[in-house]
């Protein structure tokens, strides 16, 4: 939960509101070094097991640093240096006995641009079980066959498993990126900006699915698309410049926002 | 009326730039016509380097060439009934010369030739051709031998032509520089373009590198006199300078070459693989080796065929580290490579020779053996291309 902002805002509802579900993510004070840039100010924030949660923002504001934080693929970045504590289902994430692999395994990402392997569809699934220890086949095609339900894409791919994963278009790519993510089960499923390469129907597909996945999984998704923000989470938390200015229930932040920014980057003044 | 015509007129004029096309950028046209012309005298660079390789060597391919060490002798009655081209030949003779040559010299060249007979050997061997084909290729049981054997032997009364063993010599040393080559080079490559920290790499890429910037006749130079007494001590056996040898410092050269293309390749694969396969909780070695290394394969399999060329072509350290082409396979006996036979002995081979023409025969060979292997390669790439891009 942000501290400054969200203290304004009427104190009973939003924790009514955040009591809803239990908290699986909680930032403390963490802020975020490039060099001696620091592109993440000091944020606090409180994540719901089971609900979409949006970062909106403007170009460059740091939403994506921050969801790139929680399964710390900002390590692979030269130069990051991270202060304050973020910690998921209780344990400090950025703690030393840490295996970032593991947290991965747990913390699920996809990403911006659709990125499947050059391989088969089939193969880009199982590539995923195998670093899981999954080795039966029989088990492995159930799997696969799961998780390209869930992802919407098993209607349309169900003949053609063993043809390269990059011969689909652009949403069908995204949605196997998912299929991918969710095979493993993770915990909490990341996602930068998943349709924003896509076109208006790709996007709606994804958006569907992005409700139907919202039952087993804990989401965070960063979107330049207000409307969708609106459309998908339950909760949002709009950034600017490094800085949490808000961070409430959904409806709130796009109806009643309690801090004059918010106000003018939901209604389009800028950003 | 004539206010129209003028709008119009001017309309026109604004326009009539449109026009001028290619002739308004000439120097533009000129340097790309320039360039056309440069890549494709290139080509042709190419092509008249293989006709003029191939030309020499065209007697052997006809078979009018004869390598025999007894030649046929007639008495001089015989000869001067024969028809003048059919003397001419006998004796050798260019159009010119037999021309120029009066009846008394004919006589005389016919006389000479007769008394040769009391010289020539009594060895089985020496009214062989050694030029034909058969003796090129086939194992022949020589005299002197208890068995057929595949020999190349230039020197002496009869020259044995058997290209076998120098072929055989050619495979082996590449074979054994490929095999210490790849591992490293690509180990190396695969290491630097994924898993080295950027502040390493910056450093370890031109380091190996520099590997190319060796001269061949230095590593050739350090293969005989280093390399050499040191593996012979490692190993024990007994030929100091072989196969193993040969191959193991061409592998020195092959290494940055594989290397380099390599590491381009592996580069080249988009950072969203890593990133995807990260996320989903692989280490970076998993990656590069399961999603990486896979994607760059028609790249690393370019950088293979490649390192291979390279190491067939290669002559001054296979001349230095190599000796007597023998016929064996096993790798710590010596060998002489095709390259490094062309090398040592065109200096001492008669000009238009037999053995200056089997060694032109050779040079057309490695040639094509080196354009058939690259062409194969080619497609090998495309379709490993297409499948990873999903193209049927």
């Amino acid at each position: 939960m942000g501290e400054a902002p969200v203290t304004r805002a009427p104190q009973v509802k939003t924790t009514e509101l955040a009591a809803e579900t239990p908290a699986i993510v909680e930032i403390t004070d963490l802020s975020l070094f490039y060099g001696a840039t620091k592109a993440l100010k000091n944020i606090s924030v409180t994540i719901s097991e089971k609900i979409v949660t949006a970062f909106i923002g403007p170009s460059g504001c740091g939403k994506s640093t921050l969801l790139r934080c929680l399964n710390r693929m900002n390590d692979l970045i030269d130069n990051v240096r991270i202060e304050g504590k973020c910690h998921i289902a209780g344990q400090d994430i950025y703690g030393h006995d840490i295996d970032t692999i593991e947290l991965r395994k747990r913390v699920g990402m996809v990403f911006q641009r659709s990125n499947p392997f050059p391989k088969s569809i089939h193969e880009n699934i199982a590539y995923a079980l195998r670093l899981h220890g999954t080795n039966s086949k029989s088990e492995m095609d159930e799997i696969v066959e799961r998780s390209l339900r869930q992802a919407a894409l098993w209607d349309e791919v169900k003949d053609r498993l063993h043809t390269s994963g990059l011969g689909l278009s652009g949403g069908q790519q995204q949605r196997l990126c998912i299929a991918r993510a969710i095979a493993i089960q993770p915990e909490i499923l990341l996602m930068d900006e998943p349709a924003s390469a896509l076109d208006p129907i790709a996007t709606a597909k994804i958006e569907e699915l992005i409700l139907e996945l919202k039952k087993d999984y804990t989401i965070v998704i960063v979107t330049h698309n207000m409307q969708q923000a609106a459309r998908v989470s339950d909760y949002t938390a709009f950034f600017y410049m490094g800085q949490l200015v808000e961070f409430d229930r959904t409806l709130k932040i796009f109806t009643n926002p309690s801090q004059r920014q918010t106000e003018d980057y939901v209604t389009g003044r800028f950003g | 009326m004539s206010h129209k015509v003028q709008e119009n007129a001017e309309k026109a004029n604004r326009w009539i730039g449109i026009r001028r096309g290619q002739t308004r950028r000439p120097l533009e046209w000129l340097a790309e016509k320039g360039i056309l012309v440069v890549s494709f005298s290139t080509i042709l660079m190419v092509l008249l380097i293989f006709i003029f390789v191939t030309k020499e060597a065209l007697p052997i391919f006809f078979g009018t060439m004869n390598s025999a060490a007894n030649q046929t002798i007639l008495s001089v009655e015989e000869a001067t009934k024969l028809k003048p081209e059919a003397l001419r030949e006998y004796l050798n003779l260019t159009q010119k010369e037999f021309a120029d040559a009066d009846a008394e010299t004919r006589a005389l060249l016919i006389e000479v030739r007769a008394e040769a007979a009391k010289d020539q050997s009594k060895d089985k061997d020496a009214k062989v051709n050694t030029t034909e084909w058969r003796y090129l290729l086939k194992a022949h049981q020589w005299t002197g031998y208890d068995k057929p054997e595949y020999i190349w032997q230039p020197v002496g009364d009869i020259h044995k032509y058997n290209i076998i063993p120098l072929l055989l010599g050619s495979l082996k040393v590449s074979l054994v520089a490929l095999a210490f080559a790849l591992p490293i080079a690509l180990g190396a490559a695969l290491y630097v373009s994924q898993l080295a920290r950027p502040s390493t790499k910056e450093w370890l890429k031109p380091a190996i590198e520099l590997l190319s910037g060796i001269p061949s006749v230095v590593l050739g130079f350090f293969a005989l006199i280093v390399l050499a007494s040191a593996l012979q001590n490692i190993f024990g056996y007994q030929t100091r300078l072989n196969a193993f040898l040969a191959g193991l410092s061409l592998g020195l050269a092959v290494i940055p070459l594989v290397f380099s293309i390599a590491e381009d390749a592996l580069t080249t694969v988009p950072a969203s693989y890593m990133q995807a396969a990260l996320a989903l909780g692989s280490s970076k070695w998993q990656a590069a080796w399961h999603i990486i290394l896979p994607a760059a394969l028609p790249g690393v399999f370019a950088a293979a065929v490649l390192g291979f060329g390279r190491a067939l072509g290669e002559t001054m350290i296979v001349l230095m580290t190599s000796s007597a082409s023998i016929m064996s396979f096993s790798l710590f006996d010596s060998a002489r490579p095709i390259t490094a036979a062309i090398a040592a002995e065109l200096a001492e081979a008669v000009f238009g020779g037999h053995h200056y023409r089997i060694l032109f025969m050779l040079g057309a060979l490695l040639f094509s053996l080196t354009f058939v292997l690259n062409l194969l390669a080619d497609l090998v790439i495309s379709k490993l291309r297409n499948r990873l891009e999903g193209k049927k």
